[in-house]
């Protein structure tokens, strides 16, 4: 079991900068997901971190020793990769044992450790199949057997989960939760999936463009998201963004308003506001309230997507801006009405423009 | 729309072999006045007859063993027994094709037509070499190339170039190379070796003829087979490798577990590919020794094109062909069988 730290991780391909000094600290047992669109570098870091790439700057250590210059199997690490790379020539057990195989263990020890595995993953009675006749699932699960047999301080998945449909997606998030739990170790779990970053992770770690965007427990970053990238990133429908005009600054309360908003005072979480100014404000759709008069907001509806459990309203405001509201319960919302809208201003976010 | 595909495979392929079927049972030639008469497997029997004939040493009448002025035991004449000899009508025609002692006396093993034999034989000494050898180089070439390298084009480029060259002007830049004056084989080996290699006429001494040629062939057609083994290399997805990366596999065990297994397919079609054309080993032959020295380079398809259109005995020609077909189908269903899935 082992912390992982990042200290000014760097990662280039000639001219093309793909992790742009990245600092991330991991503690022994976490859970960690890195989440951002594609092309931010999370797998590029997993990968670094893996040693299946070199890191151009910076440093990498694992359990307190830096491992820069080491190879994969030195650090100690377990990969579960998003096609699985189970060997399709073995069976499941010939799969699983892989890396005993390799390693040289005695038969007796293979023959436990793959039983192990197989029972931790309810997946004994696959292990005399051959890949080719197992499901997605069952492909995924051998990968991350072939993974817990090893017994390795750290497990990193890079998006283990997106070749796999929607239901299975979802119960094979909740087994590698089960499997957190059950062996304590630390992971890294990489993924562009918001809701398995949500609900798998102790701590997120928000990338864009090679750099951190924000580091914290999902709450955190659901409720103070530290700028627009990560406000917009998590949460769905996706947060609200309104463009105000900032009348005046008392500390941290910050009043707003624009042509389709009466004036608010939110709690700004950083500076940089001044009167006369510009700032974005963002509300998520959930936060949004129906109200027959007197709303802070006036739209009109635009489209409506009735879900049962909630109804999300697709409106125009007044000024053009295109607004989400995510509306408790099932309710009809005729097409090309007004509606007006109101909002705790205790939740909503405001952001320097 | 297949018709005209179907008539020309017609008329250049199923139809010859089934007119070389035909022959195969006549006494056909190629130009004959004569018309041609079914004579049965008479071509067969006069390709592949054999016979082993045990000659003990001859006694004089007290029993005790002649010796000849050498002070060996002596033997009756095998002229004697194979030419017109009513007692062994079965070894008529025939001649020695290898003997060796036995006891007192000598074992021979007959053949109606030793040079056919050879042919045999030397065809596969030349399946059996180039087989593994060709196989082999061409995955440790394939395994080399296959590798991100500036410049690794090049060298793909040059391990290719020897296919497309003809074999015909292949093999006539290999006589130069054998020669035994001006060869530049013999001229570097008597540099690096300060003159102490003699000079060896390569293709001229029945030792080390068809040495030569193996050697040739197989730096001739290596490149083609490295192309199939690099095809099947970047069939083999990137993820395993990195997963046995993790998994702390040696190049061995990574050559082992994944690269070979991930080939399996490849050998197979390399396997028979190389195996099929080295059965129809001929263009090397004719250009560089005409199965000479002493017959140290006769080969099955160099014997048909020579029977049926050297010597205008189309039958015995057609008969080889059929013979080559046989063991050709036979070697690939063995192969087959070999190398089958095993569930």
């Amino acid at each position: 079991m082992a912390g992982i730290t990042l200290k000014g991780l760097k990662k280039s391909y000639g001219t093309a900068h793909v992790i742009k000094g990245v600092d991330i600290d991991i503690e022994d047992g976490e859970f960690v997901v890195f989440v951002g669109p594609s092309g931010c570098g999370k797998s590029t870091l997993l990968r670094m971190i893996a040693g299946l790439e070199d890191i151009s700057a910076g440093e990498l250590s694992i359990g307190g020793k830096v491992v820069n210059d080491l190879p994969p199997k030195d650090r100690g690490v377990a990969m579960v990769f998003q096609s699985y790379a189970i060997f399709p020539h073995m069976s499941v057990r010939e799969n699983v044992g892989f890396g005993l195989t390799i390693a040289g263990a005695s038969k007796a020890e293979k023959a436990e450790k793959v039983a192990n595995a197989a029972r931790i993953l309810q997946m004994e009675h696959l292990l005399d199949r051959r890949p080719s006749q197992l499901s997605g699932g069952q492909r995924q699960r051998v990968a991350i057997g072939r993974a817990i047999v090893r017994n390795p301080q750290v497990f990193l998945f890079d998006e283990p989960l997106s070749n796999l449909d929607a239901a299975l997606r979802m119960d094979m998030r909740l087994e590698i939760g089960k499997l957190h739990q059950q062996l304590g170790a630390t992971m890294i779990y990489v993924t562009h999936d918001q809701v398995e970053a949500m609900t798998l992770a102790d701590k997120i770690v928000v990338l864009k463009d090679g750099m951190v965007q924000q580091i914290g427990s999902p709450m955190e970053l659901y409720h103070d998201p530290a700028n627009l990238f990560v406000a917009g990133f998590l949460g769905s429908p996706a947060m609200n963004f309104l463009d105000v005009d900032v009348t005046a600054v008392n500390g941290s309360k910050v009043l707003v308003s624009n042509a389709a908003l009466k004036p608010v005072e939110i709690t700004a979480k950083v500076g940089g506001f001044s009167a006369g100014g510009k700032a974005k404000l963002g509300i998520r759709p959930q936060y949004l309230t129906p109200v027959d008069s007197g709303g802070m907001l006036q739209g009109r509806i635009a489209l409506t997507e009735r879900l049962g459990s909630e109804t999300v309203v697709d409106l125009t405001l007044g000024d053009g801006t295109r607004l989400i509201a995510a509306l408790a319960r099932d309710a009809v919302f005729p097409i090309g009405a007004d509606l007006g809208l109101t909002f705790d201003a205790a939740q909503a976010h405001i952001f320097p423009q | 729309m297949a018709g005209p595909a179907i008539a020309l495979i017609l008329v250049f392929v199923i139809a010859p072999f089934f007119l070389a079927v035909g022959f195969s049972f006549t006494n056909q030639r190629l130009v004959s006045p004569n018309p041609a008469e079914f004579i049965g497997l008479s071509n067969y029997r006069q390709l592949l007859g054999v016979g082993v004939l045990h000659l003990d040493p001859l006694t004089d009448a007290a029993g005790a063993v002649v010796l000849d002025e050498q002070g060996q035991p002596k033997l009756s004449e095998l002229r004697k027994i194979t030419r017109k000899n009513p007692d062994y009508p079965q070894f008529d025609g025939m001649r020695e094709w290898f003997s060796w002692s036995s006891g007192e006396g000598r074992t021979y093993v007959l053949a109606r037509d030793v040079v056919f034999m050879t042919a045999i034989l030397n065809t596969f000494i030349f399946v059996l070499v180039v087989a593994p050898l060709q196989g082999g180089l061409a995955l440790g070439l394939a395994l080399l190339i296959n590798q991100r390298l500036r410049g690794i084009n090049v060298f793909r480029a040059i391990y290719f170039m020897p296919v497309v060259v003809s074999i015909v002007v292949v093999s006539l830049l290999w006589s130069f190379i054998y020669n035994q004056n001006e060869g530049i084989l013999n001229n570097i080996l008597s540099a690096i070796s300060f003159g102490a290699i003699p000079r060896i006429d390569w293709l001229g001494n029945p030792s080390t003829a068809l040495g030569a040629i193996i050697f040739m062939s197989v730096w001739q057609a290596v490149g083609f087979h490295m192309v199939i083994w690099l095809s099947g290399l970047q069939t083999i997805s990137p993820t395993l490798y990195e997963a046995g990366a993790i998994e702390g596999a040696s190049k061995w065990q990574t050559f082992r577990y994944i690269t070979w297994p991930g080939l399996r397919n490849t050998a197979v079609l390399v396997l028979v590919v190389i195996t099929m054309q080295a059965f129809g080993l001929f263009s090397q032959i004719d250009v560089m020794t005409k199965g000479g020295p002493l017959d140290s380079t006769q080969t099955i398809v160099f014997q048909a094109i020579q029977r049926g259109y050297g010597k205008q005995d189309i039958s015995a020609g057609s008969a080889i062909s059929v013979i080559l077909f046989v063991i050709v189908l036979s070697v690939s269903l063995i192969q087959r069988y070999l190398t089958r899935e095993k569930a």
